[in-house]
């Protein structure tokens, strides 16, 4: 279906012997925010390194802006413009915050204004600060906004967000959701997964629940936020 | 008696001031959260109380003693348990094997060459796993563990050194809430059971606000504002710097929650 | 002395430094990218001379100039360049994710290939190049002469660092580069097509490397022992300037050309001493060298390679074992090659066991474990040639040099970890070859010294098959029982978390140092043993290859087992016996075999063992 920038079925992944995803099924509509939840371990991580090439999937198929890219190389599918933050800050700390940002530089599809640094830095108040410091020296929290700033060099199309608030102050995380729905607004679709529940409910259109290594409900936020039995049984909140 | 002094620390980075003039002090059995911005010194002020960093000026006491800039292994054997933002176990041992792993370092028994080591300080070692509510785990690999066990096995990997202070970075960093307010409940339960003191940072509100006897906020370096639960929770220029709308809501609910 | 010779005197160091620099800088690029150190960039090197003294005689039929000169020079790099593209295609590409010291070992086996190659394409005799058309006259410089070639190389080494400086701040590729340097798969994730990144660096090094050799022409002859000599002052040059850090290696490559100009001047014969403590006095101060950065630890723990859990024999185990001693105390009714072959497996796996105990155990990936072998048996063989102390005596030597070798090198190299530590042993490693093999007065030098003979009493083979045999195997159960016990449980424990160790309190180096001077201990004692067995000692007992054959013991045997690299040691020494004397080309074979290995077989004999058993019947 057109409409679906990002669509994953039967996906299965592990790492060695382990087995971590069972046919994991799930879309993304164009410019939509959906909140991949679930519990520690529950394979959240996994399910986006794995559409993301990062860790190769072992049965299943994933098709993004209609083509195929299950087992293709990580760059290739960045190249198509899916961007990806990772939840381990993976920022370069060698390198300045300008030259982190230059490391995701990519020419942005025709027709759509490129991001800046200038224009991320209005998103990021913080950063803009500390262009020349090197990664390295900028606390948890700094780092987490380059990276989200760093992926959005790349003009992608869809976004994957791995725990973005994580290891934020609460009033960073109010800001993190502004940035979301900023991308949002710029017609970014953004799969975020997240343990937060209020977090979620700020940035997402839908949720999906992740157990196991499989999807066991999906369904509006506001259902989720309704629906006391599915938090408690999946997210033990 | 004080347990633990911080006098007027101080740690600059080339061009930033991480930290000026942090001072506080911790009792036995309290715990105290320090809350903050993210860069705004709480990881710089904490490694300079652990001794993973020197500070330029100031001074740390241990119920007296000065501990100023000492190798970390020094500290821990003075009493301070640690416990780190992303855990730090050793992966390739079982549950029970961790935590008599810290049992034989306590004891001073590493270098022995002859002994079974599987063998050592077992009953030791599973009432402590018992105390963090993982004995009936103590076999399984450690790194099969969910992650939320895995802080709890870290925990009792503390404890094993019979600590007087624990030292805690972002204790539930990466959990999911649940798992997070249970980790809080039993370090609490533990802290003021056996009258040990513990100092954290946290950003998750429901922790703080529902644990912590006082709190400690850091912006840019500088302590402004100190006192319980309640009056930080108050004062509007922290609600404005630093816990806004969301986090505002939350320490009330946790503290509620708490009674 | 003048003025004017110390002048002179310290521009032929900077002429040394300068290639010294220009070599050490691409090892160090590759390094920073691919985490690979790779042992092959001497070979390149070695290239670069040999295609030179081809390429620019040719040349410089057409038309004697200085430019076609140096047009063969650039030509030469860049062909060793795109031999490096080669080598990354083919080999390295298929390694990056297995352990450092397989790596270490797959690239080795690339300079066994070059070496029997060269010997193929270029015949054994040295090939003298040609000088340098307008650079053949001397410079007057105060009154002495000085080469104008020399004075021209001073130039290149600061343009190669501006030009690198250049490509690594202002272009993208430079900045892509360093940023790979760090985390390569975040990069692909951010859409850089990585193993171009790679293909492209491994080129740049590759280059550098052969342009460093096609420049050495003019100065000495093309020969087959330049790969390894210059491998090890690249390693020194990379070590004390930072493994990564180009400026380093510059700054590192002109301290050691200083020294070693003026230090040839005040111990003519030892200049590589003065190398050695300049190193350890660099690593002393900082133990990351002059301008490197400590490894980032690693955000989530990733389970270690090498021995989870150390466990018990089962019963198949244990009958295996009874059945290998039983092997081994009936040999002596077989023929007396039996015999010879049975004494020298126990040695080797002895030595491959106390390795495995740094490695597997440990996590200290030790490059350079023949040293302490070596070191045992010259600390034995000297007593009883030149001491005419009797074997018994000397024997117990063996460990007490071998350890105190160790507790000296292994107090500088406990204090780094991972590939950074790997090089520094292997560094070390060199330097007791080279002092063993300069040292003619002392040591017998190339020849090595013979008469190593055991008393009378042990003189028949098979007697003393049975020492070996009970010392070797009362050694190895010793150092399993401290595998099982709180010492080697420590090791482990700082393998797998650093941090936490010392959080714990335990003082992670001094219990890695202590590891390391037992495991140096335990190798010296096989060392000994050898040399008895052989009746002589020579310095290719401390040797790369040397080394390189216990790791590959390791690997045939599997460092995640307690007792697979006793196994490995049979297996391998064995392959070894049996085919080398049915090539010519050995060198060929046993480095495609090692690189086999790497690609097939990377968990080893006990690996595949234990998948076996996992099987469900
Ligand atoms: N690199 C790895 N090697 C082996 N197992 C892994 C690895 N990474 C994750 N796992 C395992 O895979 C399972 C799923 O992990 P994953 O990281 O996807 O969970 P998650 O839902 O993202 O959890 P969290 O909330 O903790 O981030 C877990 O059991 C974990 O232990
Ligand atoms: N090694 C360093 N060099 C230079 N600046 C540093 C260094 N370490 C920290 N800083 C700076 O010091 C400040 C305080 O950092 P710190 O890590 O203590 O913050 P934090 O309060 O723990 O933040 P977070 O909640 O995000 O973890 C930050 O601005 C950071 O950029
Ligand atoms: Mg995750
Ligand atoms: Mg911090």
């Amino acid at each position: 279906m057109a409409e679906h920038v990002l669509e994953v079925t039967g996906l299965r992944a592990g790492y060695g012997p382990a087995e971590v995803l069972f046919g994991v099924e799930l879309h993304l509509a164009r410019g939509e925010v959906a909140a991949l939840m679930g519990r520690n371990g529950a394979g959240k991580s996994t399910t986006l390194k794995a559409i993301m090439g990062l860790l190769p999937p072992r049965a299943g198929s994933i098709r993004f802006a209609g083509q195929e890219i299950a087992g293709a190389a990580a760059y290739r599918i960045a190249r198509m413009g899916l961007g990806y933050v990772p939840e381990e800050r993976r920022i370069f700390t060698d390198l300045t915050v300008a030259e982190n940002l230059d490391v995701g530089r990519r020419a942005a599809p025709a027709g759509r204004a490129p991001w800046t640094p200038e224009r991320l830095f209005q998103i990021f108040p913080n950063l803009a600060e500390m262009r020349h410091r090197r990664g390295g020296a900028m606390s948890g929290g700094e780092q987490q906004m380059l990276t989200i700033a760093r992926t959005l060099m790349g003009n992608p199309e869809a976004v994957l967000l791995d725990e973005p608030s994580e290891g934020l102050a609460p009033v960073i995380v109010e800001q993190m959701a502004e940035a979301v729905l900023r991308m949002k607004a710029e017609g970014i679709a953004v799969l975020v997964s997240e343990q937060n529940l209020d977090f979620a409910a700020a940035v997402a259109d839908r949720a999906l629940i992740l157990e196991k290594g499989s999807v066991r409900w999906q369904g509006s936020i506001a259902t989720l936020e309704a629906d006391e039995d599915v938090r408690r049984a999946y997210l033990t909140v | 008696m004080t347990l633990l002094a911080a006098e007027g620390l101080t740690k600059r980075f080339g061009g930033v001031l991480a930290a000026k003039d942090v001072t506080f002090a911790l009792e036995a059995g309290e715990m105290l959260a320090i809350i903050g911005p993210n860069g705004a010194g709480k990881s710089t002020t904490f490694n300079m109380v652990g001794g993973q960093l020197r500070p330029d000026a100031g001074r740390v006491t241990l119920a007296g003693q000065d501990i100023t800039g000492i190798a970390p292994r020094a500290v821990c054997r003075l009493g301070v348990g640690r416990t780190f933002q992303v855990a730090q176990t050793f992966l390739s041992f079982s549950v029970l094997g961790n935590v008599q792993m810290a049992l034989i370092a306590h004891h001073g028994q590493t270098r022995r060459l002859l002994a079974d080591a599987a063998a050592m300080h077992r009953d030791d070692a599973l009432a402590l796993l018992d105390r963090v509510g993982m004995a009936a785990q103590a076999a399984r690999p450690i790194g099969e563990l969910a992650y939320g066990d895995v802080k709890r096995v870290e925990l009792a990997i503390a404890l094993a050194a019979a600590p007087r202070l624990l030292l805690m970075d972002e204790p539930t960093a990466g959990m999911a809430p649940a798992e997070r307010t249970a980790l809080m409940a039993l370090v609490a339960g533990i802290a003021r059971g056996q009258g040990i003191g513990v100092l954290f940072t946290e950003h998750d509100m429901d922790a703080v606000f529902a644990h912590a006897d006082r709190i400690l906020v850091l912006v840019r370096g500088e302590i402004i504002a100190r006192g319980t639960p309640d009056q930080v929770r108050a004062d509007p220029e922290v609600q404005r710097v630093y816990l806004g709308h969301s986090g505002t809501r939350a320490a009330a609910r946790a503290q509620r929650a708490h009674g | 002395m003048e003025w004017e010779f110390l002048l002179v005197q310290a521009l032929s160091g900077l002429a040394s430094a300068s290639s010294l620099f220009v070599i050490a800088s691409g090892l160090t690029i590759v390094f920073g990218v691919t985490r690979i150190v790779n042992f092959a960039h001497g070979s390149f090197y070695m290239l670069g001379a040999y295609v030179a003294v081809t390429v620019v005689p040719w040349l410089l039929e057409i038309e004697r100039s200085p430019w076609l000169f140096f047009a063969g020079v650039l030509v030469s790099a860049l062909v060793v360049g795109a031999l490096g593209v080669v080598m990354e295609v083919l080999l390295l590409r298929r390694i990056y994710r297995v352990p450092e010291l397989f790596q270490l070992l797959a690239t080795f086996g690339v300079v066994l290939i070059v070496q029997d190659v060269v010997l193929l394409v270029w015949g054994p005799v040295d090939i003298p190049g040609p000088r340098a058309p307008g650079l053949r006259h001397g410079v007057e410089i105060l009154g002495q002469r000085f080469p104008a070639y020399e004075l021209f190389l001073i130039f290149v080494g600061p343009a190669v660092l501006g030009l690198l400086w250049l490509l690594m701040h202002r272009t993208r590729f430079g900045v892509l580069i360093r940023a790979a340097t760090q985390d390569r798969e975040m990069v692909g994730a951010l859409g850089v097509n990585q193993a171009m990144l790679f293909t492209g660096t491994l080129f740049l090094g590759a280059a550098l490397a052969g342009l460093g050799g096609a420049l050495q022409i003019p100065r000495a002859s093309a020969n087959g022992q330049m790969d390894l000599s210059i491998i090890t002052e690249a390693f020194v040059v990379t070590v004390i300037g930072g493994m990564g850090s180009v400026p380093g290696a510059f700054i590192a490559a002109v301290l050691i050309g200083l020294l070693q100009a003026f230090g040839v001047l005040v111990f003519p014969k030892i200049t590589l001493v003065l190398v050695f403590l300049l190193m350890a006095a660099v690593l002393v101060v900082k133990p990351w060298g002059l301008l490197g950065r400590p490894e980032a630890v690693a955000g989530r723990a990733v389970l270690p390679e090498g021995i989870l859990d150390p466990g018990r024999l089962d019963g198949a185990g244990k009958a295996l074992a009874a059945l290998a001693l039983a092997g081994v105390l009936a040999l002596p009714l077989l023929d007396a090659y039996a015999v010879k072959v049975g004494t020298e497996v126990l040695i080797l796996a002895l030595a491959a066991f106390s390795l495995n105990f740094l490695v597997g155990n440990g996590g200290i990936v030790s490059f350079g474990h023949a040293a302490y072998f070596g070191l045992g048996a010259y600390g034995a063989g000297l007593l009883v040639v030149r001491g005419g102390v009797p074997m018994e005596a000397s024997l117990l030597a063996a460990p007490l040099a071998g350890g105190a070798f160790a507790a000296l090198f292994g107090f500088f190299v406990v204090r780094l970890s991972g590939i950074y530590l790997a090089m520094l042993t292997l560094a070390f490693a060199q330097i007791a070859y080279a002092v063993v093999f300069q040292w003619v007065e002392v040591t017998g030098g190339d020849n090595g010294l013979v008469g190593v003979w055991p008393s009378r009493w042990a003189a028949s083979r098979e007697v003393y098959h049975y020492i070996v045999a009970a010392v070797t195997i009362a050694a190895i159960i010793f150092l399993r029982r401290v595998i099982h016990a709180p010492f080697g449980a420590t090791l482990r424990a700082a393998r797998d978390s650093a941090q936490r160790a010392d959080a714990i309190g335990v003082d992670v180096r001094m219990h890695r140092w202590l590891g390391f001077t037992l495991a140096g201990a335990a190798a010296g004692l096989a060392g000994g043993l050898y040399a008895f067995s052989k009746g002589s000692i020579d310095p290719t007992l401390l040797g790369i290859p040397m080394s390189v054959d216990f790791l590959a013991m390791l690997l045939l045997g599997g460092i995640q087992s307690v007792l697979g690299p006793i196994a490995g040691a049979a297996a391998f020494h064995a392959v070894k016996d049996f085919f080398m004397p049915l090539t010519d080309h050995w060198r060929l074979f046993l480095g495609l075999s090692i690189i086999a290995m790497v690609l097939v077989f990377p968990r080893g004999l006990a690996g595949a063992w234990a998948s076996l058993r996992r099987r469900p019947a």
